[in-house]
């Protein structure tokens, strides 16, 4: 089926949470809906699934009207950030469930339920309770729940949120294998880009209620249509920096200067504002072209096999990504390099104009 | 091996030991003191080994006390928990509703038991009170004072009154803390509202629900003061339960000996009641429906 928001807002007390979104989502596609907490995210999947009514809009199936129609004649799914199965049930019971309520018959269900475990890898548990299991386990089981009963519309409301690190990595590499030979529609919500980028498909960034950008998933992270996107859509968010154009250069307001060339050589006369990930500064030159700025160094942050340094020059904040784990002393001065040709630039009301060609076969883009 | 032992510490232990042995050991061991010697003054007594024991359990009054008493606490549990899971589930989820529901319901459980009896005891009065001139007015011929039924009904329903709330209060915050998406949940995959009851409300309040029992099981065990107020145990031995009879025996004949006993049985039965009960209870929730 095809999913269709028409203008959807969606207000509550005065307050609009949902702000005018219109989307079409193709059968079997992958969606990823990138947001950070309170941008609306959940809304809109309570508003798809069916289980609030949107304040306006439509919602169209295969172009019939669906607005008003209950949750439970949609044939929708759902999975939590929260564990949600039937407590006193044990696995079995959890994951048949949907089905013993849709009348299927026994040996049926028998059949489904177990061939479902057995995707999910938690065909072994099937007659423990849920409070037996660990997290991980208890969110497969969840996730069987949902996908036991082919719906033609599965919403992941960040489920891997509460997991661990390493069963994170786990399901979100098994999670577009398990749905990809399906035609039901996915979407799945998170906070990370890291996240959104590993799962593909497309990608509906949203903001404050509003959608920003919606396209494939790639697509949006290298050409983000507007600051507030690049802000999202890259994690630790984009690095801005307020910007002239004339005279033939670009000048920072932190007083460097950028030549017009490249992909930025047909910039108008005018204010910009020049943004660059975290992963396109380094501590080393790394090209002839790169521009050296000072900074000082106000929190260095390593993570894993990474460094994020915080640096701070002329009223701006900056985080350079760092390979290895570097150890910085507070407050020191730091010399670090930006390199032009990743800058993207965007015009006075926050839409691009110019994004840095994409990196063909580099290990950094993520 | 060489374990490096600190015997400071005691001296931290030394203040529990202190209050336990003085609220609950010492008192108890003068129980069992007494029910085994036969005292007449501090120089005079007799050790009487399980006489008093066997006197107290060949009792036939003391058989038709405890037999009153369980079918009491039976019926106290059937009414109070049941009404208290049903009034939990229609109480208002947000708005102003809930402060004032939770007022409410929380004014009986502020009421000494004493009070609570003499409230009842008017309240039922055919020539004053307002509940026993209307019962009488619709044609029952209701008398708690001469009436053995009316009296029993009484003491179980103004049970129900002072103690309902608990159990609600105790049910209403274990609703409160499901999420929501529980609900949501059951509500794509189309359960009615008994599964969301049956398979998601009453599973989760099971911790609570134990709670309210255990505590509704002991103190209606020994019950004691409500009846005392209202009639003083009778009409006859009607509203006479375990603690009235016990009263009776210690203060009332100064048969320490035997009251003595029988506080050690009684003491013995609600432990062991509740021990069953959590224990099963408990076990019962491991291993659910295997």
């Amino acid at each position: 089926m095809t999913l269709t928001l028409e203008n959807i807002t969606k207000t509550v007390g005065g307050e609009t949470h949902i702000d005018d979104v219109s989307m079409t989502l193709e059968p079997g596609s992958f969606n990823v809906l990138l947001g950070r907490t309170l941008a609306g995210k959940t809304t809109l999947m309570r508003i798809m699934a069916g289980l609030e009514p949107p304040t306006k809009g439509r919602i169209l199936v295969d172009n019939a009207d669906v607005t008003g129609m209950a949750v439970q004649k949609r044939n929708v799914a759902m999975v939590y950030q929260q564990f949600i199965n039937y407590p006193s049930m044990n696995v079995f019971d959890n994951i048949a469930s949907p089905l013993k309520l849709q009348g299927v018959d026994k040996a049926e269900i028998e059949k489904r339920v177990r061939s479902t475990a057995e995707l999910m890898h938690i065909e072994h548990l099937l007659d423990r309770l849920p409070q037996e299991l660990s997290g991980g386990q208890q969110q497969r089981t969840a996730m069987a729940r949902a996908m036991v009963k082919d719906c033609k519309l599965l919403l992941l409301d960040e489920p891997l949120v509460n997991l661990d690190y390493k069963l994170r990595e786990e399901l979100r590499e098994e999670i577009p294998n398990l749905l990809a030979e399906r035609d039901t529609i996915v979407v799945y919500a998170t906070t990370e880009p890291m996240e959104a980028l590993l799962l593909g498909g497309k990608c509906a960034v949203m903001h404050e209620g509003r959608m920003t950008q919606f396209g494939p998933t790639t697509e949006v992270y290298h050409n983000p249509a507007s600051v507030k996107t690049g802000l999202i859509f890259s994690d630790p968010p984009i690095n801005l920096v307020e910007a002239e154009v004339r005279d033939g250069a670009i000048f920072m307001k932190s007083g460097h200067q950028v030549p017009l060339k490249g992909h930025l050589a047909n910039l108008s006369n005018g204010d910009y504002t020049l943004g660059i990930r975290a992963n396109h500064l380094s501590v080393d030159p790394t090209g002839d072209d790169t521009i050296a700025m000072q900074g000082q160094v106000e929190l260095a942050e390593i993570t894993g096999s990474e460094t994020f340094v915080h640096v701070h020059f002329n009223d701006v904040s900056w985080v350079i990504q760092e390979e290895g784990v570097h150890n910085p002393r507070l407050g020191e001065a730091t010399q670090f390099y930006v390199d032009p040709t990743r800058l993207f630039a965007f015009d006075a009301n926050g839409a691009l104009v110019a994004a840095p060609p994409v990196e063909i076969s580099n290990g950094k883009a993520a | 091996m060489n374990k490096i032992t600190n015997n400071k510490a005691w001296f931290l232990v030394l203040p529990v030991f202190f209050i336990v042995a003085i609220s609950a050991i010492i008192p108890l061991m003068t129980v069992v003191n007494y029910s085994v010697q036969d005292i007449f003054d501090p120089q005079t007594r007799f050790f009487v080994g399980t006489e008093w024991f066997e006197q107290v359990l060949g009792d036939s009054r003391l058989h038709d006390a405890l037999l009153r008493q369980i079918f009491y606490t039976l019926s106290v549990l059937f009414i109070e928990i049941p009404l208290g899971i049903a009034v939990a589930l229609t109480l208002p989820r947000k708005g102003w509703g809930v402060s004032a529901s939770m007022v409410l319901l929380a004014l009986p459980l502020l009421i000494p038991w004493n009070v609570v009896g003499t409230i009842w005891q008017i309240f039922g009065r055919a020539d004053i009170g307002l509940g026993g001139y209307v019962i009488n007015l619709m044609g029952i011929d209701y008398n708690y004072a001469q009436n053995p039924m009316d009296a029993w009904l009484t003491v179980l329903v103004m049970d129900v009154w002072h103690w309902t709330s608990l159990i609600v209060l105790l049910c209403y915050a274990g609703l409160r803390s499901i999420p929501d998406a529980y609900y949501q949940a059951a509500k794509i995959d189309g359960a009615s509202r008994w599964a969301v009851f049956r398979f998601i409300q009453l599973p989760k309040m099971q911790s609570v629900l134990v709670i309210g029992v255990l505590l509704r099981f002991m103190d209606s065990f020994m019950i004691y003061t409500e009846p005392f107020v209202l009639t003083g145990g009778g009409p006859g031995n009607a509203t006479t339960f375990l603690s009235q009879f016990l009263t009776r025996m210690a203060v009332g004949q100064f048969d320490l000996g035997p009251a003595a006993a029988f506080s050690l049985v009684y003491f013995l039965i609600i432990l062991l009641v509740c021990w069953v009960f959590y224990t099963v209870v408990m076990n019962a929730g491991k291993q659910g429906e295997q």
